[in-house]
């Protein structure tokens, strides 16, 4: 299967159909928006959706960094769906989480929904880190910002293709940023043409739609707005 | 229940009842003789039975529902026979020695003040504006007899001050829709308003009765049961095939008895005349818009005085309106009339329709039930007429007055759909209808139905069971599967046992259910009923398109399917509403159009329909081309196409199906013919995909029409044993594989969890946008479907997708039929028969399966793949 790569700020990048961002050169792998315990957070309030987010969500992870083999996992911040959420994940979830760390670095970012994943669960936490050229953050910085990975806006794009248009989750770049897709398993999505993205990328942009089988880059050209 | 409910009888109108003097001098000073039916309806309503009644359109059906109640609520004895309920012997004497009429009104209008209160009649319609018009031609009746009783109507549209009175002074007759008495059951008025029930009338049962609709209907029933024993039913239906499954859905259900409601028929009418359009002009190979016949059908409106124009889909609606218009030299009023159209739109056609100033009206199923409007004297029938019951009801639209015919064209659009035409024409000469498909009650519904009983009051969960398997959808309900829903209802159902503390249902120390919290109780109502609509957008037409930012304000012709807009870019032009339109871009929830520039409009997309070809109709199409005696009646043109088929490959016996292999270009086809419809054929085509690619084939593709399936591949498919390519054994893993992946059952998903209650379909304080449900459904379809396969929802959303979506009750019927009687022809190039299926190559849209190719195809890997010059 052929890899979707990359570049960004210089680093060159690998996006992959999990959702997830791979850094062959500093073997970074990075994930954004978990929204662990999403599905009890809409619980509290009654609307019983399956238990299993948080499950399906870190065997996704799980399965990236088998397949990978990372030194080091960001995680863009929104760890959680909301603040108790750490006090609400299952003893399975805790243990995969707890797993993932084994001889690897863990960095959790702190999004707008997070308390301080790291208290309950182990690693790191900061407001953002830089590695070599590349700086990781939740929320985009207004206006230009090289080398950003940021996540928070949950990018989808629609594909106009022969015989219908297709929306997917997308990685979005110029080259010198990128914004990555929601990784949790109930994440929705804002269309890349939605005024939030506009200053992020004020002259052009490609989408890395995320298919079945790979991921598919499209031109903002080729895309249409919802 | 009283014994009287349960009766196998059936009676042809009995005569031996009489109305009461009022009554009889009211039918009198109108100039009418009441019908022997609607005696008979007296009489049982005297008596305490429910029947059900089945009778064409008009001719006074409803009025006999209403009768029985009317004398009661009016204080007169209906049939002085010995069964008759009267409350006290002496009256029902004073009533057969008295006959003059002042007194009877002084001393009715004594006894309905001494009635206790509630709603004594509870009239139930699928359609509101039914249960309005039926409210307004009651009053004549109720004023014109100084009948002491309130008459009123309670819909989506009543007055929040309105609703509140009806509660607290409930009317004598209410008319309202089946989701609205889902919401009054759901409270603690229920007992007050429905205490000192008489009767529930049940209109277009027919219409009602097989759906999640009707499922709900009948789980509501059986509360009804509950709060007022013994009160009576009357269903009012158009004629059906078996009444029998109608009868029992009227009556309560008990395990191991079959309990009947009495059924009474009406006459049968005039036998309606129908022809089949024998048009001059070529009968088209392929297609559906009948183009061919547009003068013809314009001809006919001329020599009618109004004429019903049905069409199956709303794109051929649009299609002919606008082409009809393109060719009406004498400007004659016709209008268009379909589901999508603005409400505003509708009322006005159906206001001229109902003051006789339209000629005609093109229309969809939207007007298959409904107002009666006397004045149509032409039903015309455009494109396949699927069904005979359907076509039947369509052409019940005309003619209302009993003893005249109704006259009926029918319109073939393409060769197959002459001789669909032919068989639907021998079966309405003969009378004879398509059976229904036996179905069980819908488990999201039950689900539903269990939070709002939690709602109304605390229940105990054995006496609710036992409630639920007296409404007949719900008889063989196991009471596992009832556990697996109240589970479900409660904390979600789920094997990981997480939201105990989230509980919606909570058990009292008595061990009864109640709702956890009022804001429930808040949200049932505001998600209670079981029409999911599928995501629609506003088409909102503007002078200018000033871009995605802008904010508009043109007029709102109507709401499309989302799914259909997708499809269009910037600058292509559609039909809708009767004009041509250029579609800009989404803004909001709104599609924004331009008025379109005149000329041929792109139409981007055929939807084939709903409704599938009916089982009964199909076996006579293939009686038909099994024997050439009956093709007297077809044209020319079809019958010359029939015998070259018989002379090039063959044309098959009855029960046998033909599979014909020839190649074409560099292809290898395969097209067989088993008249079993689109959706059933569609299964059909991907699971032998399937298999083909297991054995090598190398298949490219498939198209289903509602008569056969053309597959082609790189390799030939004549020397496979065809006997073991359509083996049954498809049915199993090949059908469990692919129907995971399917977005069909995504999409069955997303309605069972709506109805259920999962996903939301509105928030108290905003309205969520079917796009939003959507996208979300499909998230929690995979996490669900991966971490707990066995939910009960996920079992409810294959249950539905099987019968609805993908017909494979009808593919396992297909199969078992064929076996042994498939008939082998090769071929060194195409036959006759096959011609309409390679036509429609190319014109089918894509099937969902095939998204990820799209995806590559339209991604830049594939131009920078070409592009590569190393």
């Amino acid at each position: 299967m052929s890899e979707t790569k990359f570049a960004v700020n210089g680093a060159t990048l690998v996006a992959d159909r999990s959702g997830a961002l791979w850094w062959p050169d500093e073997r970074v792998l990075v994930v954004a928006d978990l929204h662990l315990e999403k599905g009890s957070s809409f619980a509290r309030t009654g609307q019983l959706l399956p238990p299993y987010d948080s499950r399906a969500t870190l065997s996704r992870l799980n399965l990236a960094v088998t397949r990978f083999e990372p030194k080091t996992i960001i995680c863009l911040g929104d760890n959680f769906h909301d603040r108790e959420g750490p006090d609400r994940l299952d003893a399975e979830s805790k243990g995969m989480i707890a797993l993932l760390q084994r001889k690897r670095r863990l960095v959790w970012i702190e999004g707008n929904h997070d308390a301080a994943a790291a208290v309950v669960l182990g690693g790191e936490s900061a407001p953002e880190i830089e590695v070599g050229p590349l700086v990781f953050r939740h929320e985009p910085h207004q206006g230009r910002a090289k080398g950003e990975l940021a996540g928070h806006l949950h990018p989808v794009a629609i594909a106009v293709t022969r015989a219908r248009h297709l929306r997917r989750r997308c990685f979005v770049s110029d080259g010198e940023r990128c914004v990555l897709p929601a990784f949790g398993a109930y994440t929705g999505g804002l269309d890349v043409f939605d005024p939030a993205f506009a200053p992020l990328f004020p002259e052009s942009f490609q989408a890395f739609l995320i298919g079945r089988d790979r991921v598919y880059p499209f031109a903002h050209s080729s895309l249409a707005a919802e | 229940m009283t014994s009287d409910m349960v009766s196998l009888a059936t009676i042809d109108e009995p005569t031996n009842a009489a109305l009461p003097p009022l009554f009889a001098a009211w039918f009198a000073s109108r100039g009418w003789s009441p019908r022997p039916f609607q005696l008979a309806l007296v009489e049982a309503g005297a008596k305490g039975q429910s029947v059900l009644l089945t009778a064409p359109t008009g001719g006074g059906k409803t009025l006999a529902g209403f009768l029985p109640s009317l004398i009661e609520l009016s204080g007169a004895e209906a049939a002085p026979s010995t069964a008759s309920r009267s409350p006290s012997p002496a009256k029902a004497v004073e009533e057969k020695e008295g006959g003059y009429v002042n007194p009877v009104i002084a001393r009715l209008k004594a006894k309905a003040a001494a009635r206790p209160r509630g709603v004594h009649t509870l009239y139930l319609s699928p359609l509101k504006a039914l249960a309005v018009d039926i409210a307004r031609n009651l009053d004549a009746p109720a004023r014109e007899m100084q009948l002491p009783v309130k008459i009123e109507t309670r819909t989506g549209d009543t007055s929040v001050h309105r609703r509140q009175r009806q509660r607290h002074s409930p009317p004598d007759l209410l008319l309202t829709t089946p989701e609205q008495l889902a919401l009054l059951l759901a409270t603690g008025d229920a007992q007050r308003m429905f205490g000192n029930l008489r009767c529930v009338i049940l209109d277009e049962l027919h219409a009602l009765a097989p759906s999640k609709r009707g499922d709900l209907l009948s789980l509501d029933l059986a509360r009804l049961s509950v709060i007022a024993p013994g009160h009576r039913r009357v269903g009012l239906s158009a004629t059906v095939d078996d009444p029998d499954p109608l009868r029992r859905f009227l009556v309560p259900q008990a395990r191991g008895e079959n309990r009947m409601a009495l059924h009474i028929r009406g006459a049968p009418g005039a036998t309606p005349n129908v022809s089949v359009l024998a048009s001059d002009e070529d009968v088209p190979w392929a297609g559906h818009m009948a183009r061919h016949a547009l003068i013809d059908i314009l001809q006919q409106i001329k020599s009618a005085k109004t004429a019903l124009v049905f069409v199956n889909t709303r794109m051929q609606a649009e299609f002919i309106f606008q082409q009809l218009w393109s060719i009406n030299d004498e400007n004659l009023p016709i209008a268009l009339h379909h589901g999508s159209l603005s409400p505003e739109q509708r009322r006005k056609v159906e206001a001229a329709m109902a003051t006789g100033t339209l000629r005609a009206v093109v229309c969809t199923s939207t007007l298959d039930l409904g107002i009666d409007w006397g004045a149509v004297d032409l039903v015309i029938n455009v494109g396949a007429p699927k069904g005979a019951s359907r076509i039947a009801q369509r052409i019940g639209r005309s003619n209302h007055r009993m003893n005249e015919p109704s006259r009926a064209l029918l319109v073939p659009a393409n060769r197959f759909e002459v001789l669909e035409c032919e068989a639907a024409r021998d079966a309405l000469m003969h009378g004879e209808l398509d059976g229904e498909k036996p179905r069980h009650g819908a488990l999201d519904v039950l689900a539903q139905h269990v939070l709002g009983m939690a709602v109304s009051s605390p229940f105990d969960a054995d006496a609710l069971y036992g409630e639920v398997i007296s409404a007949s959808p719900y008889r063989n309900l196991p009471r596992a599967d009832f556990d697996k829903v109240l589970d479900y209802v409660a904390t979600g159902g789920y094997a990981l046992r997480a939201y105990e503390r989230y509980a919606k249902l909570k058990q009292t120390p008595e061990g009864l259910w109640r709702i956890a919290n009022p804001r429930i109780a808040q949200r049932y109502r505001l998600n209670a009923g079981t029409i999911v609509e599928v995501p629609m957008l506003k088409v909102r037409v503007v002078r200018n398109y000033r871009g995605p930012r802008a904010t508009y304000t043109g007029r709102v012709l109507g709401q499309v399917e989302e799914w259909f807009l997708q499809q269009l870019t910037q600058g292509d032009t559609f039909l809708f509403a009767g004009q041509i339109l250029r579609f800009e871009g989404i803004v909001e929830t709104d599609a924004i159009v331009t008025p379109g520039p005149p000329g041929n409009p792109k139409i981007p997309s055929f939807e084939g329909g709903k409704f599938p070809l009916s089982t009964f109709l199909a076996r006579r199409v293939r009686e038909m081309i099994a024997d050439s005696k009956r093709w007297q009646f077809l044209p020319e043109q079809v019958k010359e196409w029939l015998a070259i088929q018989r002379l090039r490959s063959l044309l098959p016996r009855a029960d046998q199906m033909l599979v014909e292999t020839f190649p074409r270009g560099s292809r290898h086809y395969l097209v067989c013919y088993p008249f079993d419809g689109r959706l059933c054929h569609q299964s059909l085509g991907m699971l032998l995909t399937r298999r083909l690619e297991r054995i090598g084939a190398k298949p490219l593709g498939f198209v289903a029409s509602e008569y056969s399936l053309a597959l082609w591949a790189l390799r030939p498919m004549y020397h496979l044993d065809m006997n073991k390519l359509f083996d049954e054994d498809m049915l199993g893993d090949d059908l469990d594989a692919w129907l995971a992946e399917s977005a069909l059952l995504k999409r069955s998903f997303r309605q069972c969890a709506v109805i259920a209650g999962l996903i939301e379909k509105r928030h108290p304080a905003e309205e969520k946008s079917g796009r939003q449900v959507t996208f979300s459904s499909d998230l929690i379809y995979d996490v669900l479907r991966s971490h707990q396969p066995d939910h009960i929802l996920l079992q409810a959303a294959y249950e539905d997708a099987a019968a609805f979506a993908l017909d494979i009750n009808r593919l396992g019927d297909l199969l078992r039929r064929i076996k042994g009687n498939i008939v082998l022809k090769r071929l060194d190039r195409v036959s006759p028969l096959a011609v309409p299926a390679l036509l429609d190559i190319g014109k089918v849209p894509v099937g969902m399966e095939a998204n990820e190719y799209l995806l590559a195809e339209a991604s830049e890997d594939l131009i920078a793949e070409a592009m590569k010059v190393d």
